[in-house]
């Protein structure tokens, strides 16, 4: 099996995934120039509520089709993520708009506090398994394999964001929110309703998180309550990557940071095999004898590149790779 | 007259205070060690202060240099490498690594926006933890998930700090006497904070906080300020955590978790950023609220359902999380503000 090529296929489906999460970060954050702390509690809650759904309904013993199934458990988590990305914006964005940046911060990490937990209430601590409910088949490409479930992430993905794309560039409501992004007053002279606006955009934002919430955990086979804070990390992370307020840059950052990390996950074990390195392997002669490496960094090091690529870019590149706003704002 | 009374006041408050154990002690001992643990919980609402409160740099991985702390202590003073320095040399050491660690981690992100430095931390955080839990292969630095066990108890001049001593018919026990040089360590702690919060230094913060340009056309070297608030507020997490190390004779990367950064800024959140006093009473409400739920809401659901329906600690978390959105929105600068805090917030309040 060719491992450079699995994985690049494994990167770009989680890659995916970051990309449509980022999307959500970085649609608020072109509005209202905030981080929304919540999105992944909400992208977490939309893989339990769509993961209840579907054992209820395996459970019931219907005779449905598995798509139609998972086609349920997501058209149920996608309405309550929109709530949620709504109450988020009354409760913790909007009465605070024009008190000092702190503020808003404070309360959105209040509120992911407050979902995470009532998620432990609901859920419980341990993880929820997904439901066998098909065959996976895998296909062969090239020496590598790509999973049934790979190709509908990937293909979700994509079609998720030509739909924003069209609406954000197309739709009168879209020029309204670029309008917005660009001058939130002068936005608001022209006729916008900026409330309006910037709900949309916690609920636009929560819908995808929603849907990528339920692609992630199916990919995993599992879903946690604590599943939202890595990921809207890495999520953020792909959105400064790109560029944080610009929508190509979102999908460009995610789709490269699963590059990133998956292609690190796969590598970083040889890289740092000491025993390859003369130096080293004089040094520890005996373990590498014994057991043929001495690996530095494993694997279990994968979650560290996103906030490794996070820093290099708010050092070298604040701006994004994508951006051209100025990350520096008092 | 006034004076006397001053002092008559503070002399009960002394006496209080020197007596708090023995009171305890008869309630059980469980309850000197949850004392300990809220006078290091206002040891790090008082570091976090300092960058939060005091430099309004929004810092959401805090805990880590508590980890830091702890971990130098565990590391230099158990037989996990056979190393058994003086609490005395370690303290130092741990202080300045953490406040090492805290100017690593802000010179590449202080020139950057609040919003981002605070997801810059809580990456940071989160590595530190990484590394506490991986750091046991190739070679066993911190022994992973496992933790560090049979770390050295404090000794001073040959008296030990995990056994109990009678001393003029009273006895002592390990926590009470934890307790005693905690409560020392504390007024240290505080009187330094209050100071800080006069000097040249601590208004050069609260200039930057308030107006970053009008600070530095008013010749303050932001960069470095910043990078002082950020080493100065984790030196104080690096001393509560060698006190807790001690203290515990166990450290794992389970105590160093996101949640405890939550709860760290909520105690200064709601106590009153920027205010000494306010940040302690914070610090204090939010460490004792949860030990009191333990003792009321678990008998009171399994009286009422027959079972525990909500755990104690989830309640905690979800209290935590309801008193930052409730203060930041009814109260932003806190239940006891700092006067020019107040005012910032009042008046920018629509």
């Amino acid at each position: 099996m060719d491992i450079f090529l699995q994985q690049i296929i494994n990167g770009l489906t989680t890659g995916s995934v970051y990309a449509i999460v980022a999307l959500g970060y970085t649609m608020v954050y072109g509005v209202i120039q905030l981080i929304n702390f919540a999105h992944g509690e909400v992208v977490m809650i939309g893989a339990m509520v769509a993961f209840t759904v579907i054992t209820a309904l395996v459970g019931a013993g219907l005779p449905l089709p598995p798509i139609v199934l998972v086609f349920a458990g997501v058209l149920t988590a996608v309405p309550v993520c929109m709530a949620i990305g709504y109450l988020l914006e009354r409760v913790a964005y909007r009465p605070l708009r024009h008190a000092p940046r702190l503020a808003p911060l404070i309360t959105a990490i209040g509120m992911s506090i407050i979902l995470q937990h009532l998620a432990l209430l609901i859920w419980g601590r341990d993880p929820r398994a997904f439901p066998q409910i098909m065959e996976v088949t895998s296909f062969n490409l090239g020496g590598a394999a790509i999973s049934s479930v790979q190709i509908v992430i990937i293909l979700l993905s994509v079609v998720m964001m030509g739909v924003l794309t069209w609406f954000v560039y197309r739709t009168r409501f879209g020029i309204a929110i670029r309008a917005s992004a660009e001058d939130v007053r002068v936005a608001a002279l022209m006729g916008v309703d900026a409330n309006r606006v910037i709900a949309a955009t916690f609920i636009i934002g929560a819908a995808m998180g929603a849907v990528a919430g339920v692609m992630y955990g199916t990919y995993y086979g599992i879903a946690h309550y604590t599943m939202g804070f890595t990921l809207g990390l890495k999520a953020f992370s792909a959105a400064v990557l790109g560029g944080i307020g610009n929508l190509a840059g979102a999908m460009l950052g995610g789709i490269l940071l699963g590059l990133v990390e998956a292609l690190g996950a796969g590598y970083i074990g040889d890289l740092t095999d000491l025993c390859q390195w003369p130096v080293f392997g004089g040094l520890l002669a005996e373990r590498c004898e014994a057991d043929g490496h001495v690996i530095l960094l494993g694997s279990n090091y994968q979650d560290v590149f996103a906030f490794l690529v996070l820093i290099l870019v708010l050092v070298f590149r604040p701006s994004g790779l994508l951006g051209e706003r100025v990350a520096e704002r008092a | 007259m006034t004076d006397l009374r001053k002092y008559a006041g503070m002399a009960l408050i002394a006496l209080a205070l020197l007596a708090l154990p023995l009171v305890l002690t008869s309630m059980g001992t469980a309850w000197v060690r949850i004392t300990n643990l809220a006078i290091l919980f206002v040891f790090l609402s008082l570091g976090l202060n300092i960058v939060v409160g005091m430099a309004g740099l929004l810092d959401l991985g805090y805990i880590a240099f508590y980890a830091v702390g702890a971990y130098v202590y565990a590391l230099l003073a158990s037989p996990h490498f056979g190393l058994h320095l003086p609490f005395w040399v370690i303290l130092p050491i741990g202080a300045l690594l953490a406040g090492l660690a805290g100017a690593v981690l802000g010179a590449p992100t202080l020139r950057l926006r609040g919003d981002y430095l605070a997801i810059v931390t809580l990456g940071f955080g989160e590595i530190v933890r990484i590394l506490m839990n991986n750091l046991s292969a190739p070679f066993n630095i911190t022994n992973g998930p496992k933790g560090i066990t049979r770390i050295d108890g404090l000794n001073v001049a040959g008296m030990s700090f995990n056994s109990t001593d009678t001393l003029f018919g009273i006895s002592f026990t390990g926590p009470a006497k934890y307790y005693y040089i905690l409560l020392l360590l504390l007024l240290c702690v505080i009187a330094v904070n209050l100071r800080l919060q006069k000097s040249r230094i601590g208004r050069a913060w609260v200039a930057i906080r308030e107006d970053e340009l009008a600070a530095k056309s008013a010749g303050i070297n932001t960069r470095n300020v910043k990078l002082l608030a950020f080493a100065m507020g984790a030196s104080f997490g690096g001393i509560a955590g060698g006190m807790f190390a001690a203290m515990q004779g166990f450290v794992s990367p389970e105590s160093f978790i996101l949640q405890e950064s939550v709860m760290v800024l909520a105690m200064v959140v709601l106590g009153g950023m920027g205010n000494v006093w306010g940040v302690i009473a914070g610090a204090l409400l939010l460490s004792f609220v949860p030990e009191f739920l333990r003792y009321t809401v678990e008998p009171a659901q399994k009286m009422l359902f027959g079972r525990l329906l909500v755990e104690p600690e989830v309640l905690r978390m979800l209290i935590f999380g309801v008193a930052l959105v409730l203060t930041m929105r009814f109260r932003p600068a806190g239940l006891w503000p700092e006067a020019r805090h107040r005012r910032e917030f009042g008046e920018k309040r629509a």
